[in-house]
């Protein structure tokens, strides 16, 4: 059985009578790495608040249709109940982190659940061993790097030891190294540990490489779905998503005519295809 | 012409920032300043406008000594958008926020009016004038800021990172609205770190590291140099990556369409 | 040092420093303290903070003094203030606010009051940072804080606050979203990875505080203190206003 599994599903915000979301049908396995992108306001966000309950418990609306997380239906459970089985990664780091320490913050959310002392303190080291933040187990968050205070985020989250991790324009705020440096450790959690991740980004040129499936909204629905040496094409410009520059420009040599087999959707494919198209 | 002679700056903490800036900018050039996490980018462009006076060395903005004159005076020059417009929009209305910095430099109300028409249609902003500006998306309110600061129409215009929180169509529109601005006759400083959108609009390219410059050039120049960018901490564009792999091929090539055009000729050269 | 423990040895000298008016005494109380401050390692800190009480303490020295007490009197009270604003000044320098919230919680405040207590300090030097780029911003659009009158100069503060509410706002909103996502559940039971353990060195500092407290009630009701008038008579307002009346 599929880990998320969304079926007709809209929502409109309360006060509004624009759908957000529009009839949308995702299925997601469990293990697989998810990208998730679209023009702004296609409904990013919102998907992925349905997705641990926040929508409609925080953010209220009409929400139709059917979603189940891990099998259990999120319309039914409690923003707190589904913190359980998924983990939130917020765009700004600075405002997910609210304890003086990095460890408190780390040990926030099993405190929460009431988890005896010793079990707090298990998942709380292995958290930060995890995304390698051992050393700023003591540091108050707020003195931190942007990348640094992300990488702490996902440590809380993954102290709550979840099936799966929504991360929502995690790199926004971060310069490129970082971004890099954060999507590696998201993609190691992802390889290493079967956690199921579901990315929400515009930097499609960092995420491309983790991930072999890509999924484009375009107004509150779902436009496009594959591989992205499927996705990566004229539909997709068209939409107007930041389609990575290897892949773009393979695309519109295959448009003049030169033999391109596959497309390349990372640097290190399109120098393969390059020398290959050359010397022929 | 924003002259930097020797800069060396230091926040009231014991930072020191800048460690011995000089640099030449002429009227009308369109500059991108790149570099890592606290290279001193945003420092460096808070001395043009005077919110940042050097410890040691001087800025001149068209000759004017930026440590002599109030911010109110140098603004009316120099017109710096911040990153984030939440940090300035407070008006009730977006046609009140764009005319602000009007009424702060004393211009008559008719004057005032017209120009923030002339503003609001520019950035297709006319139907949000009586909006409150904390009622609009994200890419609008940007919109709204970039406005109130162009409105008084400052010779050169300072933007701080103004892609991040922006989609493709967004930056496509910018990148546009950037380089006309130039073509205009204004000095467009941008710091950034989206190395594809400088790729794209092929400016003069600073490279700030540890406080200094280590690079100035076209971006063509810098934004092949591997060496430059791995100090820097810059991830080159995709297209300079893969052009550098392999032999034979032009240097300096940054963006997709020229890489198509020398793909393209190189094949039917061989043929 | 826990922090309960501190906590109720600043009591305990705040209440000997209001149980006596004896100039001595008081001096005693104040000096003190001294070496705590000085195994703090926070003499600096300390002297900064006092330097920052002094006009207050002058005034207090002035007010008794012109309301008719003896110099020595008015001196009593002036370093029986020195005394109290010293020992708070300890009890907040040297207990991390991670602390403070941590013996509150365990003093059973709720858990909410102690998170907003945190959360609170946690966000200040982020919205001290977020108010500078504010000036700066507003700055850089011809504001002009330092110019005007009163009147005027309020009212230049307006761009500042309310971009500084909106942005306090926006955080809070975010906040809770990342509150809710992390299984913030006010009602249910709480598990708490660090606690706070009193240790024998703590109980002592106690037991000896409270020992001291018992002292000093008794002496205050029973014992002959040495007393100590100093000669000295600056001479009063009017003494010197005076003449200067009937010139």
């Amino acid at each position: 059985m599929p880990i998320i599994e969304i079926k007709d599903l809209s929502f409109s915000y309360s006060g509004t009578s624009r759908r957000s979301l529009n009839s949308i049908n995702l299925e997601v396995e469990k293990g697989e790495f998810v990208v998730v992108t679209g023009p702004s306001g296609c409904g990013k966000t919102t998907l992925c608040r349905c997705l641990n309950g926040l929508v409609p418990n925080f953010y209220t609306g009409e929400l139709t249709g059917e979603i189940s997380v891990c099998g259990l239906d999120v319309q039914k459970q409690t923003t707190s109940a589904m913190s359980q089985h998924v983990g939130f990664v917020f765009q700004d780091p600075e405002n997910q982190l609210f304890c003086l320490t990095v460890e408190r913050d780390v040990a926030f959310g099993p405190e929460n659940m009431g988890f005896p002392r010793e079990e707090i303190r298990r998942r709380v080291d292995w958290a930060l061993k995890v995304t390698g933040t051992e050393a700023l187990k003591d540091r108050a968050p707020y003195e931190l790097s942007g990348g640094q205070q992300q990488r702490i985020a996902i440590a809380s989250v993954l102290a709550m030891q979840p099936k799966i991790i929504v991360l929502d324009e995690p790199t926004s705020f971060l310069d490129p190294k970082s971004s890099q440096e954060i999507l590696e450790v998201v993609a190691r959690l992802n390889r290493e540990l079967g956690v199921t991740v579901f990315l929400v980004e515009h930097r499609l040129d960092l995420a491309t490489r983790h991930s072999n499936r890509i999924v484009v909204l375009d107004k509150g629905a779902v436009a496009l779905d594959g591989p992205p040496e499927e996705v990566y094409g004229e539909q997709a410009q068209l939409i107007g998503i930041g389609v990575p520059k290897v892949p773009l420009l393979f695309h519109m040599l295959k448009q003049d005519g030169i033999d391109v087999r596959e497309t390349p959707v990372t640097v290190e494919e399109g120098i393969k295809q390059l020398r290959r198209i050359i010397s022929d | 012409m924003i002259v930097v002679e020797d800069l060396h700056f230091a926040y009231p903490n014991g930072n020191q920032v800048l460690h011995g800036v000089d640099l030449n900018i002429q009227d009308g050039e369109f500059i991108a300043i790149m570099g890592e996490n606290g290279a001193g980018k945003t420092t460096l462009v808070k001395t043009f406008n005077g919110l940042l006076k050097p410890n040691q060395g001087r800025v001149l903005i068209d000759n004017i000594d930026t440590k002599k004159t109030s911010v109110a005076a140098l603004a009316r020059e120099v017109g710096l958008v911040f990153q984030n417009p939440d940090h300035q929009l407070f008006c009730e209305t977006v046609r009140d926020e764009v005319a602000y910095s009007l009424r702060n430099f004393g211009y008559p109300s008719d004057v005032i009016e017209k120009r923030v028409k002339g503003m609001l249609e520019t950035l297709d902003l006319t139907p949000y004038v009586d909006s409150s500006p904390f009622m609009l998306s994200g890419g609008e309110r940007k919109r709204v800021a970039l406005a109130s600061v162009l409105v008084w129409n400052p010779k050169h215009m300072v933007l701080d990172e103004p892609t991040i929180g922006q989609d493709y169509q967004q930056k496509d529109r910018l990148r546009n609205f950037i380089i006309q601005l130039n073509t205009q006759g204004k000095t467009v400083v941008m710091v950034t770190h989206d190395v594809e959108f400088v790729a794209e609009c092929k400016p003069r390219v600073i490279l700030l590291s540890q406080g200094k410059i280590i690079g100035d050039g076209t971006a063509e120049e810098i934004l092949t140099d591997k060496d430059l960018s791995t100090r820097a901490s810059l991830l080159q564009p995709q297209i300079a990556l893969l052009f550098s792999a392999i032999e034979g091929l032009p240097r300096g090539i940054i963006d997709v369409y020229s890489a198509r055009l020398v793909i393209n000729n190189t094949l039917r050269g061989s043929k | 040092m826990d922090p309960r423990a501190k906590f109720m040895v600043i009591m305990v000298i705040f209440a000997i420093s209001l149980l006596f008016t004896n100039i001595l005494v008081l001096l005693v109380v104040f000096l003190a303290q001294l070496p705590l401050i000085w195994l703090a390692k926070s003499m600096r800190r300390w002297a900064a903070s006092m330097k920052g009480g002094l006009i207050l303490a002058l005034l207090i020295f002035v007010m008794n003094y012109l309301t008719g007490s003896t110099l020595t009197h008015s001196l009593a009270m002036t370093v029986r203030f020195m005394a109290l604003l010293s020992s708070f000044s300890i009890f907040f320098m040297t207990t991390s606010p991670d602390d403070l919230g941590l013996a509150m919680e365990q003093a059973h405040v709720p858990y909410t009051l102690c998170f907003t207590f945190t959360t609170a300090v946690r966000l200040v030097p982020t919205m001290a940072v977020d108010a500078q780029t504010v000036v700066d911003a507003q700055r850089s659009r011809g504001l002009e804080l330092d110019k005007g009158n009163l009147l005027k100069r309020i009212r230049n503060y307006i761009p500042i606050l309310i971009p500084l509410i909106v942005s306090a706002i926006r955080r809070s909103v975010e906040l809770a979203e990342a509150l809710e996502s992390r299984g913030f559940n006010v009602t249910a039971k709480r598990q708490s990875l660090v606690v706070l353990r009193m240790k024998p060195s703590d109980y002592f500092a106690v037991l000896a505080a409270l020992v001291s407290l018992s002292l000093a009630v008794w002496a205050s009701l029973y014992a002959q203190l040495p007393q100590v008038e100093l000669p000295l008579e600056l001479p009063r307002i009017w003494q010197i206003l005076g003449p200067c009346w009937s010139k």
